[in-house]
């Protein structure tokens, strides 16, 4: 868990930001025939680096290494499909705050069943009840079954009868994605600088000892586990906003999977790692596909070059190298 | 001597594993303020008695009172909370984190609540106070920034000690808290207990025969899983029936 | 409910139970011995079943097939043992999970670039291509029931060969306590690289001897795994026992929830393993 950011890293992470959100000038300008797609690209990363962070919360901070995460991130978008009238708008302060609801709830029972085991029992617990979800819409023909639903209306945003976001603007949904983003980092930094955060931390170093000190892990697990759904619905719920559609894969053991890929490959337990993770995880993914038909071929090497090379991520890296040479742990 | 001179007392605390009976019936009583060291060889039961005080087992049978209510089948961190605070055989701290860190979070644990989620931690005056003064009084002033799992093996004991004592217990259970230690580190860990026995109710298991005799007013002998016998030091020292079980021969084993 | 077709479907759970049994012994084994959470483990099912099928189609025997993928298979598992997965010993999981998923990654691709994107199948020998007559309408296939011997037959291999040989010896002191087998002076790397090369070679037997009634095909080694991962969580990590028992459970579980409850088919393998780890949070057998 890293509580402090080094000067020099703070200093590169604020640069790559203001890239990212300088990109609709810059981006036409270099890119031109790509831009539009570009941003698409970009707004999806931004969202899975957001279901990203939240996974880290457990298995970078509190040591829950869950392979059923994405399950909720699925449900916070199938919740607006659902929601959705057919060919109107709904309302975001309606259908936002009954998603999160209703993941919140997810994730406190599915959290209540799970945390009562640990190691490698975790992991496959959370990952059957990942696909648990995944074959309740799989075989559901409310929500569409195997094919999924579409969201034909984005949500409207509206404030007094008068439109505050148009989130039908590719440009207006790119910075809302951002925003979130920023927030949801801002949430867990303040999160684990808390006294609730410092527990958590302290029960992914030594859950024994931290009960010894007279707090109940349990319970610091569960709420944790709780946010973290929560936020993974939050981030389901805008890619279901950016697509216009939702599918059973979003719940699945592969979209898990690849989260927990980004968060181990970029870092755990520094939140911005996970971030970086995304990014780097999916631009890669999206070079090697534009070089080459077997594009999975070097992006396993890469993968593997990864955890051979850099134990700690790309996150470890940067913290070492921010701290100078010779500065160790 | 009465009921009441006790603040922490065991009546026929016994604990069974699948067919082993650890403890039998153990009943021992623990005056407030006094160092009473439990003694015994390799296998008496002395951690399995430990580990039913604080609430990390729970008892079979039998009962715990500590300042006349029963406690025994209460979960660790209940136990804790209550004002018993115990440190591990095996060092049991956090080692990535700074030594400072690892106090403030034993002292944190005294707020009512710690899901508080708005707040920097850093920001509770009262607890990092604490545990600056635990830091104090177990002789690691100077070390806060330390990240602990860096530190000396030495001082690494003495914050398994400083994080008891940042948690604001009235009882002190120390499980072989001179274990592995050298000679010169042993005796500044004995200087720093003696001057904990004046404040605390302090509970000791340790083979150090040495320590004990140093640290402790009453020592109870504990021999397969029963107490054999318990009393002031001389009382024990002088007893014909611990010589033979466990000072005379006993003693060769170490 | 017609008695000879539950039969058969007791007959199909069995069969399936037993196949998935080879595949998460090896599983079970390699994280008991060698504290690996392999996830490419599923990738050596997928490999020995194009074997078979790239075998079958150059010599024209299923048998030639199975028998010469079977040693392909175990030298690859072997050559990836002493390559990557020797390096991760000391390593946390978390690492292990993200080396092995990346393996996943490039066997896919390969197996894409060697034998492309379409699903194939191979015809059954016609020796093995008739039916037990049970009924007037039902009958059960041979195959399936010379499937069932074989992954039966070495079941038993494997229970002697833990139980009575030396070898054995080392692969139980090594599950139970891995440090023990260190300080026995056993050969670790030799152990290692043999129990990784079994795994892989009874997971590619799997695949291989299955190509006749299920087909090849891209992404066959991911479901597999799954439901080896479930195998080996119900029945206690490590434990081959266990791991036999759970195969079982979750081949019966399937094929019953396939009869008796299509519309939550899927649901029931994974409701069995949530309700099997909320009674015993460690599987049945850890």
């Amino acid at each position: 868990m890293t509580l402090h950011l080094p000067k020099r890293l703070a200093i590169v992470l604020v640069v790559l930001l203001a890239a990212l959100a300088l990109f609709p000038l810059w981006g036409k300008l270099v890119f031109a025939a790509k831009f539009a797609f570009l941003m698409q690209k970009l707004t999806g990363i931004m969202i899975l680096a957001i279901l990203a962070m939240s996974l880290d919360l457990l298995v970078g901070v509190a040591g829950l290494v869950s392979l059923g995460h994405a399950a909720f991130f699925g449900l916070g978008g199938y919740v607006l499909a659902m929601m959705s009238p057919q060919y109107e708008a709904a309302n975001l302060w309606v259908v936002l705050p009954a998603a999160l609801a209703v993941c919140a709830l997810a994730s406190l029972v599915v959290g209540y069943l799970s945390i009562r085991t640990s190691g490698i029992y975790f992991i496959m617990v959370t990952l059957a009840f990942g696909q648990m979800g995944y074959y309740f819409f799989n075989d559901s023909k409310a929500a569409g079954g195997s094919d999924g639903a579409y969201i034909y209306v984005k949500p409207t945003v509206e404030a007094f009868g008068i439109t505050v976001l148009d989130l039908e603007q590719k440009l207006t949904f790119f910075y809302v994605a951002l925003g979130v983003l920023v927030g949801v980092y801002a949430l867990l930094r303040m999160l684990l600088a808390s006294p609730f955060g410092r527990v958590l931390g302290a029960i992914g170093v030594n859950e024994y000892r931290v009960q010894g000190l007279g707090f109940n892990p349990m319970v610091y697990k569960l709420v944790a586990f709780t946010i973290a759904g929560t936020l993974a619905g939050l981030g389901g719920f805008l890619a279901a906003t950016q697509y216009g559609f939702v599918s059973p894969a979003m719940l699945g053991w592969h979209q898990s999977g690849h989260v927990l890929v980004m968060v181990i490959l970029g870092g755990m337990g520094t939140l911005f790692g996970p971030v970086l993770g995304a990014f780097i995880l999916e631009l890669a993914h999206f070079a090697f596909e534009s070089m080459t038909d077997h594009w999975l071929l070097p992006m396993g090497a890469m993968v593997i070059a990864i955890v051979l090379l850099l134990p700690k991520g790309v996150a470890g890296l940067l913290l070492q190298w921010s701290k100078g040479k010779g500065a160790g742990e | 001597m009465s009921q009441s001179d006790f603040i922490l007392e065991t009546k026929e605390l016994t604990k069974v594993f699948g067919g082993l009976v650890a403890n039998s019936a153990v009943s021992i009583g623990f005056k407030e303020r006094e160092a009473h060291a439990i003694i015994g060889p390799n296998g008496a039961g002395k951690s399995t008695f430990v580990n039913l005080l604080t609430g990390h087992l729970p008892p079979s049978g039998g009962q715990i009172l500590f300042k006349g209510a029963n406690i025994a089948g209460l979960a660790a961190h209940k136990v804790t909370r209550l004002g018993i605070g115990r440190s591990y055989q095996k060092t049991n701290i956090f080692p990535s984190f700074s030594c400072f860190e690892n106090c403030r979070l034993a002292a944190q644990s005294r707020l009512a609540s710690s899901m508080k989620f708005f707040r920097s931690a850093s920001s509770y005056k009262a607890v990092s106070e604490q545990a600056e003064h635990a830091l104090e009084a177990a002789g690691l002033t100077g070390r806060s920034g330390r990240v602990a799992g860096t530190m000396s093996y030495g001082e690494q004991r003495q914050l398994e000690i400083a994080m008891v004592l940042a948690t604001a217990p009235q009882v002190l259970v120390l499980d072989e808290p001179l274990a592995g230690m050298g000679k010169e580190e042993s005796e500044h860990m004995v200087g720093l207990l003696r001057d904990l026995a004046r404040r605390y109710t302090l509970i000791l298991v340790e083979h150090d025969m040495d320590a004990v005799f140093a640290i402790a007013q009453t020592l109870s002998v504990m021999v397969n899983g029963t107490l054999l016998e318990s009393g002031p030091l001389d009382q024990i020292r002088s007893s014909k029936a611990v010589q033979d079980a466990y000072l005379g021969d006993g003693a060769e084993a170490y | 409910m017609d008695v000879w077709f539950f039969l058969i479907q007791l007959l199909n759970g069995v069969q399936y139970g037993l196949l998935l049994f080879l595949v998460a012994s090896g599983l079970t084994l390699i994280f008991g011995i060698m504290g690996i959470i392999n996830l490419a483990h599923g990738a050596f099912y997928m490999l020995g079943a194009y074997l078979a099928w790239w075998l079958a189609g150059l010599t024209g025997s299923l048998v030639a097939a199975v028998v010469l993928s079977l040693p392909l298979a175990a030298l690859v598992g072997y050559v990836i043992e002493a390559l990557l997965v020797r390096t991760l010993y000391k390593r946390d999981h978390l690492d292990q999970v993200l080396l092995t998923y990346g393996l996943i990654l490039i066997f896919n691709e390969a197996q894409r670039i060697l034998w492309g994107n379409d699903v194939h199948g191979i015809a059954m020998p016609t020796a093995v291509n008739w039916s037990v007559r049970l009924t007037e309408t039902l009958s059960y296939p041979v195959y399936r029931v010379i499937l069932s011997g074989i992954c039966a037959a070495l079941a038993v291999v494997m229970y002697v060969v833990i139980a009575k040989t030396r070898f054995g010896m080392w692969v139980r002191a090594g599950a139970s306590n891995r440090d023990m087998v260190a300080a026995l002076g056993i050969n670790v790397k030799l152990l290692f690289g043999v129990v990784f090369a079994v795994g892989a070679a009874l997971a590619g037997l799997a695949g291989a001897i299955s190509t006749p009634i299920s087909s090849v095909a891209p992404g066959m080694g991911d479901t597999v795994l799954i439901l080896c991962f479930v195998v080996v969580v119900i029945g206690g990590v490590g434990s081959v026992k266990g791991a036999f028992l759970g195969a079982m459970l979750i081949g019966l579980a399937d094929t019953f929830g396939k009869v008796f409850v299509p519309d939550f088919a899927s649901f029931t393998v994974y409701g069995v393993m949530a309700a099997v780890l909320l009674w015993k949070p460690r599987g049945l057998f850890a």
